[in-house]
């Protein structure tokens, strides 16, 4: 099944279709997105074949675009997503993300003792390298890895 | 080089030749001091957390320098009880002097001052993350007294885990070219986070938990204090405790110009019959805060270039 007949068996008005999740992180995404909270229709769908990855996963979500903090936040769990914007049942525009070299706002810092955790400011951190992901702390200087990676 | 307004926050900042800079800089200050280069100036001493030695060598530092100081010693009765928050304390602050010191028990808070502060920031130590005026004047007892950096082989031994000391100057001596011997309990042991950025670098290290293997090599020693509380059981702190301690004995064999430092205040972990030895200069590095201080305050408020 090719992307194009995936996305119109659901067939969203409008919204965002984010897809080539790797599978095991697509509720990771939605989590991300914090789509729990929101009145908007969510999709989600998990161990779809993929050439590249085996299986993936792709959520959509109805009537909402992405902020670039939100995108920088789907390139940390999932690098090879791709982002399609959906605007009267046709892809308008189709991304790949990225994940940037600095990150603002858009995760929490891991370590409880830092500035980040007891003032309210916004974090920034600095990726060190993109595979493995390591990222360090712009204030408390500490080195994060996947699996310490927070939703802010 | 321009370090006028600079923040002093973390080593990672320096440049090798800013590094070399601040301490071309601290020789200069020491060999011919000036009782009147700061005169005029006056130095907020922030201290958010209890710190007597540091506090007192800062303050030192500025007051043999013709300068004044205000702040506080410890947070209780101040706003802070309150609960203002850091950076309008730092914008007060701001207002008031012409350079600003502080400790801080949270990581990051000299980061956010230095965002909120026009004028410099020195950190005096932030939490567990780092102390850079230590590092520099480690840095600075070790060229002082092996008149090089570069080729020494260097050693730490004792809490390396925690230590915040031990991965600063790390971090710093990694733009040199240093062998390092990581010598600690497996407990204690470098976190992989340093050992990877090092070894990023270069840098060639050794890592070990039995110090007499490797001690006959070294040309510098680095000490720390193993501290009680990170043990579990009792034993297991007594037994590295133990093995750890430096005593004429220990010496015996090891390179007639092997030098030993320690951040200070030791415990048990270096004997005091080694403080008559050539090897200890222990106390010279606590006196070396001074200048490296005062080197610091004197390149960031612009009275030296
Ligand atoms: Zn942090």
């Amino acid at each position: 099944m090719n992307s194009k007949k995936m996305l119109q068996i659901s067939g969203i008005q409008e919204g965002t279709v984010v897809d080539h999740i790797p599978t095991k992180s697509t509720f990771k995404v939605a989590e991300f997105l914090n789509l729990k909270e929101g009145k908007n229709i969510v999709t989600v769908g998990m161990n779809f074949e993929s050439k590249k990855l085996g299986k993936k996963g792709v959520v959509k979500i109805g009537e909402r675009f992405l902020t670039k903090g939100e995108v920088d936040k789907i390139s940390l769990i999932a690098p090879d997503a791709r982002i399609s914007i959906i605007k009267d049942y046709e892809v308008k525009e189709k991304f790949s993300v990225e994940i940037p070299k600095i990150l603002n706002g858009s995760i929490s810092c891991a370590n409880n003792n830092c500035i980040t955790n007891n003032q309210s400011i916004t974090t920034k951190f600095y990726v060190l390298s993109k595979d493995p992901l390591k990222i360090r702390c712009h204030y408390c200087e500490r080195t994060l890895g996947k699996d310490d990676i927070e939703v802010a | 080089m321009n370090f006028k307004n600079k923040d002093i926050i973390s080593i990672r900042d320096f440049s090798k030749d800013e590094i070399i800079h601040v301490l071309r800089t601290a020789e200069k200050i020491e060999n011919k001091p000036d009782i009147d280069l700061m005169k005029g100036k006056v130095m907020s001493s922030l201290f958010f957390e209890p710190s007597t030695r540091t506090r007192l060598s800062f303050e030192s530092a500025m007051r043999k320098l013709g300068g004044d100081v205000i702040g506080f010693s410890d947070p209780s009765g101040t706003s802070l009880k309150k609960g203002e928050t850091l950076w309008d304390t730092i914008k007060m602050a701001d207002k008031y002097s012409d350079i600003i010191v502080m400790r801080h028990p949270v990581e990051g808070a000299a980061r956010l001052a230095a965002e909120a502060s026009s004028v410099p920031i020195l950190n005096g130590g932030d939490g567990a993350n780092q102390h850079p005026t230590q590092t520099m004047l480690d840095l600075y007892t070790i060229i002082k007294s092996k008149k090089k950096i570069d080729n020494l082989n260097i050693g730490f031994l004792g809490d390396l885990k925690y230590g915040r000391t031990v991965h600063s100057l790390a971090i710093a001596l990694s733009h040199f070219n240093v062998n390092l011997y990581f010598i600690a309990p497996d407990a204690l042991k470098m976190p992989d986070s340093y050992l990877e950025e090092l070894s990023e670098k270069g840098i060639k290290y050794v890592e070990e938990s039995d110090l007499m293997k490797v001690i006959k090599e070294l040309d510098v020693l680095y000490v720390t204090r193993i501290q009680k509380e990170r043990f579990p059981d009792p034993v297991e702190y007594k037994k590295y405790a133990g093995v750890y301690q430096i005593n004429k004995a220990t010496l015996e064999g090891v390179k007639p110009d092997l030098k030993i430092m320690h951040p200070l205040p030791r415990v048990n972990e270096i004997h005091p019959e080694v403080d008559d030895t050539d090897h200890a200069i222990y106390f010279e590095q606590a006196g070396n805060g001074i200048p490296i201080r005062q080197a610091l305050i004197a390149l960031t408020t612009g009275m030296v270039k």
